[in-house]
């Protein structure tokens, strides 16, 4: 193998990465703006939570609190009732954001030995606001609390949560991983076969092919200058997802990196495999787009989950490379879980990965036909 | 819109006056004043890199001049646009037809582009065919005719909405020599029905087939003149020897 | 080895088209080599099995003693080919795009310098400028370096003037001429009769198919009728009339002149010419002239072309 130009090769690859400012920047910033913009879309403005209280028993116990809550910027007292039964309707209206539901012995429990009793009742549908709001409503009750108490006296409030229509919650901590499974197969699969074939079409390829250079040496060459953006990409999908979101990360770094890698592979294959078999640059764009955005979008369980799919459709998924990726990653980042757990996933992985290479390096002839 | 007015009615198809363009400091095309006579075969000729390009681009109205002024059958250059567009044809080697659409297809494009009824347009399809020999082939796609075929459809469709002025920017590169032969013969049958051809080439036996030509070289037009007179001029056999002498001693293409 | 290239009996299709049909010619050793014919005459296909890219349906070739076939990858570090679209890379630098195509063929610009020299000096102070900011005659040397870097033994360039200005193609064919004495075999194919005369040898191509080979000169003198230059003003009027003479046979326009030929093919030449002379002045052509000629490639070309069927549709 002559190392020298494969070597060139990848210089020149890297080149052209480099020049093409426009796309270098969309691809640079694709991580990070796909990450805030889920983020965001995920959580909601905190000001202004629209604030229900049910009340049975009003005293100036409950009424102190009430007014905690009225005195902030961030609640909005948007009703006072007496019964449970108003409830209901406000949230299925999506009148009302979170309701506080006193006990009706709330405050003589608070002056006696029992704990007094709330229930918070929080929309969740939308799961990152669900959790925020909560967050803030537990601030209030639990600065009132430490009030309250003195030496020689405890005052415990117990509260009870219930998270309405989300009662799973699942989060943003949960997109990411499908996030960077989506921009690394964008980044691998398209850029690839884009690069593959513009090669077709100026001609240039016809001179690689009479060149010494052996398919295998074209196609390494191809590949690991975008296997390096990648790597910048998960980095930058990472940091953004932790600075801005304060997303937990439990495992090994190197590990989801090494992942990450792995999975690109499989993704850049794809890529390699779609434009031997496409003839113009349009043509390898929609087919890569096809073949790995889609899939890898709505078959990985990132945006769906696989266990509400129908039946038929979940056998799919196996096959789709981002559903093993995304457990991995979910596992090592949320579950701080390393490779004793995730070996089947990784071995799946590994063998898409040396099918698809072994694929494409068959696929890519060292003829025009 | 006087000076417009005479020019068209002197029997003037272009007339360019100090037509300069600019792109940062590098002067790509540099004052080039001349004028095409109506019914005239103008060929204009220069080196790859010359400014024939951008010079055309500005006579068909689709880049402003940075000095000077032009008319093309009679409109401004520079504020007429629409007009131009209307009363010009162009074809070039790289852009002609649709190749994914048969021949009818093509024809009814552009007849209906320029605003041609449905009945002028089939009216003309059929002339148009017939002149061409090519009536069996109306539904054959044009990216399986050969390319001298192909050529010469194009050059016709070019001039299916009557233009004053049709604009070939190297229309027969590639094409083998009868067919060459064949479209100038269309050429000379456009000129003869009163139409002025402008045409570039480096087919330089080509440049014989021309009335007049202009040699342009770094931007500026340094001969023009019918075949004869130049060749006499240079006391040359060819216009290629003239071209050679003049063009050899260029520097701007590749200066800026 | 007297041979570069030989290729015997090839024929290649793709679907219905007929590419390639039956074409057989050699190219000796040292030779500077033409295929002169039009696009879509299948030149490209041929050039595409030389280089190992194409396999023949039918028939057999060898390039340097190799089959392209067989020894796909030994011909491909001996050969150095120019595709019909100088195939750069327009975002890359002059120097940038010759050092990537020598490290491809294992070497540096160093290396295969004294080859190059001639050409790259032309380009060295643009060394800096990307590709697609260069003109298309340097384009054209540019390309080129890049197929000589490897000091390949034979030289394989597919139309490398098509679309080149007169004075570039000049400048191009003087370059061949030197590489040529250097001693590389090199086969060329171009759409341009006139630049026949500069190879040592040519082959006409049209359709698919070999019309002739033979050296430039003689291709002209093989041919057969008598052939009259016909001089005038109005010339679209003068040929017009000319095709009404009874035994015209052609009349096609060749620069400032129309060339003329007549179906008598056995009759004197200086007869016909004085008779045409009279055929024209009294249609109204007083001031035609006419003088016996003898033909050139392109005369030859349009003939050999006449009698050959129409290609179907162009080759890829």
């Amino acid at each position: 193998m002559n190392f020298n130009a494969l070597r060139a090769f990848m210089v020149k690859e890297l080149r052209h990465i480099l020049r093409d400012r426009q796309t270098l920047t969309v691809l640079l910033m694709m991580p990070l703006v796909q990450v805030i913009l889920f983020g965001f879309a995920l959580r909601s403005d905190v000001r202004n939570i629209r604030l229900v209280v049910i009340d049975p028993t009003p005293d100036h116990a409950t009424l102190d609190l009430r007014n905690r809550f009225g005195a902030t910027s961030t609640f909005r007292i948007v009703g006072t009732y007496q019964s449970t039964d108003s409830l209901e309707p406000l949230f299925r209206a999506g009148r009302a954001d979170v309701a506080l539901v006193f006990d009706p012995d709330f405050a003589s429990h608070l002056n006696g030995s029992e704990p007094a009793r709330l229930l918070i009742a929080v929309d969740a549908s939308d799961p990152n606001t669900g959790t925020t709001y909560l967050a803030y409503v537990r601030t209030v009750i639990q600065s009132y609390q430490a009030e309250l108490n003195q030496p020689g006296r405890q005052v415990e409030i117990v509260t009870q949560t219930r998270m309405r229509f989300n009662p799973t919650l699942e989060s943003v901590n949960l997109f990411v991983p499908g996030l960077i499974a989506l921009v690394l197969v964008l980044v691998s699969a398209l850029m690839t076969a884009i690069s593959l074939s513009r090669e077709k079409e100026r001609g240039t390829m016809e001179v690689l092919l009479v060149s010494p250079l052996r398919p295998q040496q074209i196609i390494v060459g191809k590949v690991l200058p975008y296997l390096a953006l990648a790597f910048a990409n998960v980095i930058t999908a990472l940091i953004a997802a932790w600075a801005v979101f304060h997303v937990p990360f439990r495992g090994s770094v190197s590990l989801l990196l090494a992942e990450s890698m792995l999975y690109t592979l499989v993704s850049l294959a794809l890529g390699v495999l779609v434009a031997a078999r496409t003839s113009s640059q349009r043509a390898a764009m929609l087919t890569a787009m096809l073949a790995t955005m889609l899939p890898n979008a709505l078959l990985s369980g990132m945006i769906f989950p696989i266990a509400s799919m129908p039946s038929w459709l979940q056998p799919f998924t196996y096959i789709v490379p981002a559903r093993w990726f995304i457990l991995i990653a979910r596992g090592i980042m949320l579950k701080g879980i390393g490779l004793t757990l995730l070996w089947r996933e990784t071995l799946v992985l590994s063998i898409m990965a040396l099918l698809l290479l072994a694929a494409a390096m068959r696929s890519f002839k060292p003829r025009l036909e | 819109m006087t000076l417009a007015a005479n020019s068209a009615s002197n029997g003037i198809a272009i007339d360019a006056q100090d037509l300069t363009r600019r792109f940062g400091s590098f002067v790509a095309v540099d004052h080039i004043t001349f004028d095409v006579k109506a019914g005239e075969v103008f060929g204009f000729l220069g080196a790859n890199g010359a400014g024939k390009t951008t010079a055309i681009k500005m006579l068909v109205g689709l880049l402003a001049p940075s000095e000077g002024t032009a008319h093309v059958a009679g409109a401004d250059i520079r504020t007429q646009r629409d007009e131009i567009k209307r009363s010009i044809g162009y074809m070039s080697q790289r852009f002609s037809l649709y190749a994914d659409l048969t021949v009818r297809e093509n024809i009814r494009l552009y007849g209906g582009i320029y605003g041609l009824t449905p009945d002028q347009i089939a009216e003309r399809t059929k002339r148009m065919l017939d002149n061409l020999g090519l009536s069996g082939s109306v539904d054959d796609l044009v990216g399986d005719l050969p390319l001298g075929w192909k050529q010469k459809l194009a050059f016709s469709v070019a001039l299916v909405h009557e233009p004053k002025i049709v604009f070939l920017d190297e229309p027969t590169s590639g094409v083998d020599p009868i067919t060459r032969r064949q479209f100038w013969e269309l050429i000379y049958a456009a000129a003869a029905r009163g139409t002025t051809v402008f045409v570039t080439t480096h087919y330089m036996d080509e440049a014989e087939y021309c009335d007049r030509i202009s040699i342009m070289v770094d931007g500026k037009i340094v001969e023009l003149g019918t075949p004869a007179e130049l060749k006499e001029k240079y006391r040359t056999e060819t216009v290629d020897d003239v071209f050679v002498r003049l063009a050899r001693g260029a520097t701007k293409g590749e200066a800026a | 080895m007297s041979n570069a290239v030989e290729v015997h009996s090839v024929s290649k299709s793709f679907g219905a088209v007929k590419a390639l049909d039956d074409i057989s010619f050699e190219v000796r050793a040292g030779e500077l080599f033409g295929l002169v014919g039009p696009d879509g005459a299948g030149k490209t296909t041929l050039f595409r099995i030389l280089t190992t890219l194409l396999v023949a349906d039918s028939g057999s070739a060898s390039v340097l003693g190799l089959d392209p076939v067989k020894d796909l990858w030994a011909i491909r570090s001996r050969v150095g080919y120019m595709p019909g679209s100088f195939a750069l890379y327009p975002d890359l630098s002059v120097s940038e795009n010759l050092e990537f195509f020598a490290a491809v063929f294992g070497t540096t610009i160093e290396k295969g310098y004294e080859l190059i020299e001639p050409i790259y000096k032309q380009l060295e102070p643009f060394r800096a400028r990307r590709a697609e900011a260069l003109s298309g005659g340097m384009k054209q040397k540019l390309a080129l370096s890049c197929a000589l870097v490897h000091r390949p033994e034979l030289l394989l360039l597919d139309e490398p003037t098509t679309g080149v200005d007169a004075v570039s193609r000049r400048e191009f064919w003087d370059q061949l001429g030197r590489l040529k004495s250097s001693g590389l075999t090199i086969v060329v194919s171009t759409p341009y009769m006139d630049e026949a005369l500069r190879c040592d040898r040519v082959a006409l191509i049209h359709g698919g198919r070999i019309l002739e080979v033979d050296l430039p000169q003689s291709i002209g003198a093989r041919y057969s009728l008598p052939l009259i230059a016909v001089k005038g003003s109005n010339r679209f009027a003068l040929l017009q009339t000319l095709r009404e003479f009874p035994s015209a046979r052609s009349v096609y326009l060749f620069g400032d002149e129309l060339h003329y030929s007549d179906k008598r093919v056995n009759a004197d030449a200086g007869e016909i010419a004085a008779e045409v002379k009279t055929f024209l002045a009294q249609h109204g052509h007083a001031d035609a002239e006419t003088a016996p000629i003898t033909a050139g490639i392109e005369d030859s070309f349009m003939e050999l072309m006449g009698s050959a069927p129409a290609p179907k549709a162009e080759a890829a």
